[in-house]
Formats: structure tokens, sequence, C-alpha cells
């Protein structure tokens, strides 16, 4: 810390991340670092056919295999279901259960039907080699139109026209005669491959029952370690004080992580069955394959607009692909309803239509990806003024200036209250740095060589602070919301402070430290925080949908309120003074305008008073130094912002999407830390430039994943990403303790949209239009190369 | 063994691994990868998997001052030759130089990757220490990250670089004066 620094407010700086010492020295403890005495390995027997009855699973061959231990059927196991439930009448949501091991059916190619312990992982492998599955197989349901066909196979019985989730939240009155008489009417058909979130470390756990704690610890790598308890305990029949889930370092999460696994149910299980540890890590091709993947949706979307390219009226009908099940706990209507309840985004939309559907089809089941439905919805609706703007001759960046949300506090016709945000302010800036370093210029230039180059931009909102009543709204039985935090401090003086959130990479604990630091004025390195043990933080909905430093980083700022509130009451009886008179700063206790050594006392003086000499605290102080807070959302939620510009050149030759450059301008009210602002924007671009031009799992006609290995599944490394020069706005939130809103997911949701726009405005004498991600080079190629006519 | 028809690969075979500097006895079935014999029976867990299949790059040691994926070898292989991993970086509490970069430049948020980017930084610098941004960035593409979206990878590798460049000339200069 540089002189000037000291004494000066730690939130808002960039201090060094406190888990950087033990990342970079390899002494990170992630899942499978732990080794416990005697511990097995499990591997899973995985379907091999899409949708088939199950006849019978033979196991006595694979239980034969030298070195392996056991291995167990769901009927072995006899573990209860796990079922994602909607509070939704049955028209809206059809509630499936997802087996632990698959028991009667399977339902997509590596759905898990057998769990096979042995001494090591090499052995557990050996003997999958040796199970005896038989199939009585069944038609796959692989898209669409067959899903929905009306004599459609079923992927679960009680899902009619295999349709889980069906509904059509808004529908302004009068809206088919806006459109009739609009004076241009815009359609689009966009669709977004299946993509998997990825985290490089993949999904993993290891069980065992602990004697002593009469517990089951269930070290594993969640994004949401109490909701897995609540399933594990379910599922096994253990009070849920019986099951402790701790979450060690972890290798990145995007979601994939937010749900729970059947894997480690399943490990659990048999751990407790063999009364050794069980550890399962799931391997690459797993993971690629049978994982939980994300995004696959199809938009049909048309918009209205007047004269002077204003939009008069959106109506949407979005079909998400959820795969095989329901995930726990946010179910199938995750995407639908995000997508349903928020597209209208930062555009002053006067009448709205939609009605959102989840399907189920013979594929891996679906978790929320970072950004769930936004980069889709953003891309839908970016795509929409596009056209228009293309239709009516008017400026890409004009049109959407005209139509962003500038008035806040702004009620949208989708009954979302928006809190202050930049979004023209972010428009303008982009264009002007785009603008400013010559980019028009190098198109226009470019264009008379017979290169092409695009620019495009996607300017968006994402919701962050979704409270309790957010996801209420929703109509989860299962409610994410608040979150718990405690600050406690010790007689040294040094702080341990609760979290319920779980940092997979956002650096936590150097965020929320850097928060309770500043308001206890103590030196940032005696703050240390504890996150995903179900057994030191009382509860917490983990992290997803940024909530962390807006919801998490809330509680965690009032219990240091409340903390310091105590600390001063203590210091102000001492001195026989008012607790106004005490200040918390620079790592002392002070006396308000005093000068003496007096005047100054040490936070371990307050704190051993505090546990030490009870008997001096006044009748009405406790003795010991720990507070706890709540916090929750009320309204609807805040809204980080952006701005991306893109600059595109498509390759003539090889149909290859060159990115020139990246602008993005970014808003998240109060940044803690701005360094990992930045990072959490960069990389979620790069995932977001993954989904625009590079990754997808597609199937084959029975059901067969494409993706099985990082050579068919092309996840881009720095060749492919961008320098990302960032621009940050600042409009302070007024609903979070903290004036911050989250920042995790902008960057894959602007990307997307950016992205496709900038494509399509290199293609603009071709006259091609391209409406799905991935942008293939084939795709690209064509468009630049049609075919001769004969 | 009930089943004789079943191919054992399971004999164990003892091998002498020098990591690190330290000379290690390992008692080791054949097959088995040297990312798994330093990780599982050497206790390095600071090297990790991502792929087992040579793509990902987390797995990346040096052998013979080389950066290898250690999924792609078996440990038998590496009988003989040198192994660095990430744990030989810092001296003792004192991180190198390079470790530092990272963490400065903000090259790692999850970190799972970063084992494997130190390594191949280090042994690329150790070769090309004159290395351009443009070259590192090259070197970079070698191996994937999901979190940072690479740039501040190639920013903390290149300011590594570049101090060492200074020191380097600094050192010279002293010398001939
Ligand atoms: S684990 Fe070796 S390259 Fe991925
Ligand atoms: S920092 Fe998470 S994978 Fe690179």
């Amino acid at each position: 810390m540089t002189r000037e620094e000291q004494g000066r407010p730690l939130v808002g700086r960039s201090v060094p991340r406190r888990e950087d010492r033990r990342l970079v020295s390899g002494r990170g403890r992630f899942v499978d670092d732990i080794a416990l005495p005697g511990m097995l390995h499990a591997q899973f027997v995985r379907s091999t056919v899409a949708h088939g009855e199950i006849v019978s699973v033979d196991l006595s061959a694979v239980r034969r295999v030298p070195g392996v231990v056991a291995a167990f059927t769901a009927d072995d196991l006899a573990i209860g279901d796990i079922t994602a439930q909607l509070g939704r009448p049955r028209s809206q949501f059809v509630p499936t259960a997802m087996p632990v091991l698959a028991r009667d059916k399977v339902r997509y190619v590596g759905e898990p039907l057998a769990i096979v312990v042995g001494l090591d992982a090499y052995a557990a492998e050996d003997g999958l080699e040796a199970a005896h599955v038989e199939y009585a197989p069944l038609p796959p349901v692989l898209g669409e139109e067959t899903a929905l066909a009306d004599d459609a196979v079923l992927v679960h019985d009680e899902a009619a026209r295999n349709t889980l989730v069906d509904v059509s939240l808004f529908a302004t009155d009068g809206i088919d005669d806006i459109f009739d008489a609009a004076h241009r009417v815009v359609e689009v058909d966009v669709t977004t491959g299946r993509q998997n979130a990825l985290p490089l470390e993949t999904r993993g756990a290891v069980a065992h029952w602990d004697d002593r704690e009469e517990q089951l610890l269930l070290q594993t790598c969640t994004q949401v370690p109490h909701q897995v308890r609540t399933v594990a305990s379910r599922c096994l029949r253990l009070d849920e004080r019986a099951v402790r889930v701790v979450v060690p370092d972890m290798g990145g999460g995007f979601g994939q992580k937010c749900v729970v696994g059947r894997e480690e149910i399943a490990a659990a299980a048999a751990a407790l069955r063999l009364g050794r540890p069980v550890k399962w890590i799931e391997d690459r091709k797993d993971a690629l394959s049978a994982s939980f993947l994300a995004r696959e949706q199809h938009y049909r979307a048309r918009a209205a607009f007047d004269a002077d390219g204003r939009i008069l009226a959106l109506d949407a009908d979005v079909v998400c692909d959820m795969g095989a099940y329901s995930c726990y706990p946010f179910t199938a209507g995750i995407e639908p309803l995000m997508a349903s309840a928020e597209m209208p985004g930062v555009y002053k939309v006067p009448a709205y239509r939609v009605r959102g559907r989840a399907i189920t089809t013979n594929k891996a089941p679906t978790a929320p990806y970072r950004g769930v439905s936004r980069p889709q919805y953003v891309m839908v609706v970016e795509r929409l003024f596009e056209r228009a703007a293309r239709e009516l001759g008017l400026d890409s960046v004009e049109i959407r200036r005209r139509n962003v949300i500038t008035d806040f506090p702004y009620t949208g016709v989708n009954n979302i209250t928006y809190d202050p945000g930049s979004y023209l302010e972010s428009l303008n800036l982009c264009e002007q740095v785009v603008r400013d370093e010559g980019w028009y210029d190098t198109r226009t230039a470019a264009a008379v060589e017979g290169r092409h180059i695009g620019i495009g931009y996607a300017c968006f909102s994402e919701r962050t602070g979704y409270g309790s009543s957010a996801f209420a709204q929703r109509k989860m039985q299962v409610v994410p919301g608040f979150d718990i935090s405690e600050v406690r401090m010790d007689t040294s003086g040094a702080v341990t402070v609760t979290t319920g959130t779980m940092s997979h990479g956002q650096s936590h604990e150097t965020t929320m430290a850097q928060i309770v630091a500043d308001a206890l004025g103590l030196d940032i390195a005696r703050v240390r925080l504890h996150q995903g043990d179900t057994d030191r933080v009382t509860y917490g909905w983990g992290t997803f949908a940024s909530r962390s430093i807006t919801v998490g980083g809330s509680a965690v700022r009032l219990a240091a309120e409340r903390l310091g509130d105590k600390l001063r009451a203590i210091a102000a009886a001492l001195w026989d003074t008012e607790p106004e008179e005490v200040e918390l700063a620079e790592g002392q206790v002070r006396r308000r305008g005093g000068d003496g050594a007096r005047d100054v006392l040490t936070h371990q003086e307050i704190a051993d008073v505090a546990y030490l000499r009870a008997d001096l605290l006044p009748k009405d102080i406790e003795p010991g130094l720990t507070a706890t807070a709540t916090f929750d959302v009320f309204n609807d939620g805040t809204f980080s912002n952006a701005t991306h510009g893109v600059v595109v050149e498509l390759h003539q030759d090889t149909g290859q999407v060159e990115i020139l450059r990246y602008v993005c301008v970014e808003d998240c009210g109060v940044a803690i830390h701005p360094q990992v602002v930045e990072g959490q924007c960069r990389g979620g671009i790069a995932q977001g430039i993954a989904g625009a031009l590079y990754e997808e799992v597609t199937y084959d006609a029975v059901g067969e994943p494409s993706a099985t290995s990082f050579m068919d599944y092309k996840v881009p490394t720095a060749h492919e990403i961008p320098e990302v020069s960032i621009h940050h706005l600042e409009t302070p939130c007024a609903f979070t303790a903290t004036g911050a809103k989250g920042a995790g997911e902008g960057g894959t949701i602007g990307a997307p949209a950016a992205v496709l726009n900038a494509v399509n405005d290199a293609l603009r004498p071709t006259g091609t239009e391209l409406d799905h991600t991935p942008i293939t080079p084939q795709t690209v190629h064509r468009a630049l190369n049609p075919e001769p006519v004969p | 063994m009930t089943d004789d028809t079943l191919m054992t690969p399971r004999e164990p075979q003892l091998i002498a691994l020098n990591v690190n500097g330290e000379q290690h006895e390992v008692i080791t079935e054949a097959r088995r990868t040297l990312v798994d014999v330093l990780r599982h029976e050497l206790r390095l867990t600071g090297t990790h998997v991502g792929c087992e299949h040579g793509i990902c790059g987390a797995c990346t040691v040096l052998v013979d001052d080389r950066p290898v994926r250690a999924c792609l070898m078996f440990a038998a292989q590496a009988e003989g030759a040198r192994i660095r991993t990430v744990e030989s970086l810092a001296d003792g509490n004192l991180l190198s130089d390079l470790q530092r970069a990272f963490s400065e430049h903000h090259a790692l948020q999850c970190g799972f990757c970063t084992p494997g980017f130190l390594m191949l930084a280090e042994g690329f610098l150790a070769e090309r220490p004159e290395a351009t941004k443009e070259e590192i960035r090259e070197v970079v593409a070698a191996n994937m990250c999901r979190c940072t979206g690479y740039q501040t990878i190639v920013e903390a590798i290149d300011a590594c670089a570049t101090a060492r460049r200074r020191a380097c000339a600094r050192a010279c200069d002293s010398k001939e004066n």
C-alpha cells in the first residue's frame, strides 16, 4: 500500500487478491486434491442409447474385475429422486422426477445407470467395461419439431407433447391491431446452439461418513452448498444436520455447478453403504457429453415500428430445449421464464406479448449457464433493431438511441421497474470510441478493396440483484434470494466473516474482506472469509445470477456495520462517552477529536474486554463480538448495463470471422474491485464469443452427442479471443448496501449479439443475414461465395 | 483373480522420478500417467487435470526444462528426466517474479488453469527470453483458460519477461562498468 492510499477506503481499489498466493503456488485445494485414508473411487455406467426402457443391468462381471470393490444399481442403493418444482398449474408446468440413477428408462446418452467403485479411478474404469446393460430402445426425441408433434413419442409420460413449461406471461390488449397498423413490421427467427458452460475443473465430490460428528461429509464442487445439503439429506433420508457440505477451491462453475448433480448424491450413497470414503471426479468426456448443458433456444419474434424507428410492439414465441430433465432447484422454467419476463430489456417497448415454452428431449439436461436466456433474447431484440434500421434507412445506433430507456426509475410493459442506469450514455460512448479509433473509415476503405469489415453493437441490461420476491414471482417452490452473513471478532481483534455465496473464481475472499475491513477500520489482512461450508455458514443461496456482491456483499456489509456498532458501544463505555464519538479507522478505535494516546484503542483491546474482561462491560452489552445480518432485495432488483462494440473481418477464402476490435462500456454501479470487474467482463466476453463463433454440442440422428473431446468441441484459446478495452461508467445502486450491481454475466450476454450484428454488417453487400449461433466458417463462406448461377 | 480371461494391467513396477530436484521411488502400475503419479502418489497436487487428452494444458510440467503435457506421458517414461512442477517456482514462501506477475495482472480467477500456464511460461521464457508480446500470445494459445479471456495472462507473462530483460540489462551494464 502506498502512503497516499493509507486510510482511504479499500472498496473501489484493486487490492492484491487474497486467494492468489495459494493458487499460484499449487497449494489451492480442489476437490480432486482431497485424499482420505481408505478412499475409493467411483465411475458411472452410463447409457449408450438416447432413449430406451432398461431391460436389465448386469453388474456381476463388473464386480469380478480386479480392483473393483463394489457396483450398485438404483435398486441396490434405493436413493430418493430429485424433483424440481414450480408452483404453477399443470397446464403451465409438469414436474418430472430425475432419479439419481436411472431405473426404468434412460433418456440421454450418458445418463448414469450404475455406480462402480474401485480401489482407484483406473480400476473403476476397468469395471465400467464389464457392465452389461440391455435396453429396449425407443425412438429418440431430438428436436423441437419431433418433440412438439401431436403424436410425439414422450420423454416423460406425464409431459404431453414433451412440454414441461408453457407460459404466456404477457399479452398487451390490442397488440394485433398495433401490428396491423404499424408503419413497418420486422421479423427474426433466431436459434442458438447447445453449449457447455465448461468449467476447466470438471465436477466432482468426495463423500464419507464421519463417525465422531455423526455426519455425512460431502466435499463437493458446487456453487450452491446449502441446496446440495438439502437434496442429499432428502434423497438419503438423513436429517439435514447429519449432512455437512464443504466446498473446496473451485475451478469455475458458470452455472453448470449451480444445480444439484445426481453423481454427487450417488457417490454419497455409495460411501454410506460401503463405510468408506468415495471420490468421484468427472472425466472430460463425461463433462462434455453427459454433464449439464445449456443455451439451445429458438425465438420467433417480430416487432412493429413507426416511421421514425420507434418500437411500438414486440411479440415473441420462445422454445427452450431443456434436454431430458428439469434441474434442481431452478426447474426447466428458468430459461423460458427469464426470457419472457425480461425480453424488452433496455428499450421502451409499449406493447408486449410472449409465449415461453420448455420442452424435454433425449439430450443431456441443461443448467442455467452464465447469462441465462439473456444472451439469446438480447440477440433477438438487437437483431430486430438492426433489421428495422436497415428497412427504415436509419443508422443502427441512432435507432437504438431513439428507443432506450432514459427516465428512471422506469416501469416496463413487463411490470419490472428498472433502477437508474446509463443505457444511452454507454451506447454513445461505445460508438464514440469505435468512431474515434477510425473503424468506420476502415470499414469504408475496406469495402472499396473488396474486404468485408463489419461493425456491430449490443446494448443491454443485466438484472442482478434478484431477491426472494423476484424469484417468487417465477413461482419457484424453492425460492432463492436472501443471504445471511456473520462477522466474528476473536480476542486478538482479527475477524472471520461468513457468506452464503460461493466463489468459483470471482475473488470473494478479497472483495468481501474489502467490505468488512472498511466497515471496521481494519487492515484487510486481519479479515478472513469462510464460504462453502454448511456447518459454518447459517444458510445461503450460493453464487449465481451475479448475486454475490449485490446480495451476499450487502449482508456482509450490514453484519460488519453491526459489529462496528458494538465495538463503538464498548469503546464509548470505556471512555464514558457516546458511541457516535467513536470512529473505526486505519486499524484503530479512536475517540473523535481526541489526540492523546488515551483516545486510541486497538481492536484487540476492545475484543479483550468483550471476551476476557466482561466484568468491565456495561449491563446492556452482552459479552462476545459477533454480529449477523440478512439481506434481501425487495423490489425488482438492480440492473447493470453495458454496450459492446465489435469490429470483425470476414475472410473470403476460409469463411473465418476475425475480431479486429472489441470495446466494452460497462456500468455495474460501484465497483468494489475494478480489476476483478474487468476480469469478469473479459472472461464473460470470451465465453460469449465462444457461443457466437465456436462452441456447439450437436446430436446425430440416434442421439449421440457430437462433442466428447476437445477435438470436437472448439473452446477458443488466446488465438481466437481478442484484447478487450473496457470503459467504466458508474451509476451507484440505491437498492444494495454497497452501491454495487452484479458484474458476472454481462460479458457473456453482450458478446453474441454484438458479434452477430457485426458479421451481418459485414455481410450486408451479399444480402445474406445470419440468425443462428454459432456462426460457422461454412455459413460465412457460403454467404461470401454463392454458387454461380448455372 | 477369479476370471483369468481378464488381462491384468495392474502389475506394479518400481520407478524412480526426479521431481523438483528430489529423487522419488514409486511403486506404480505401468499404465499410470505422469500427472496421476505426481498428483496422487507424490501428492504434488499443484499440477491439475483438465482433459486427460492433451488439449487443455492444465497438466503442463517441465520435463528436462521443456513444457510437456503430463497427461500424455506415462510416469515410467519420465524416468531419468528432470521434472519440474508448479511447486518448484516459489522459494519457500517467496513467490517467483512470474507468480507475482500473474497475481499483479489478475491473470487468474479460479486459478485452476494457472499452474499449467505458469509452467508453460516458465519453460518458454527460459528458452526465449527475448519473446515479443505476439510470440507470448502464440504460446499462451497452447493452453485453455475458461475464466480470464487470456489477455491478462499474456500481459502477466509479457511484464515478467520485460522486467527480466531490464534486470539483465542492468546487471550487464554494471558488469561492464
Ligand atoms: S489434462 Fe493434460 S492437456 Fe488437459
Ligand atoms: S482462471 Fe479459471 S480456468 Fe483459468
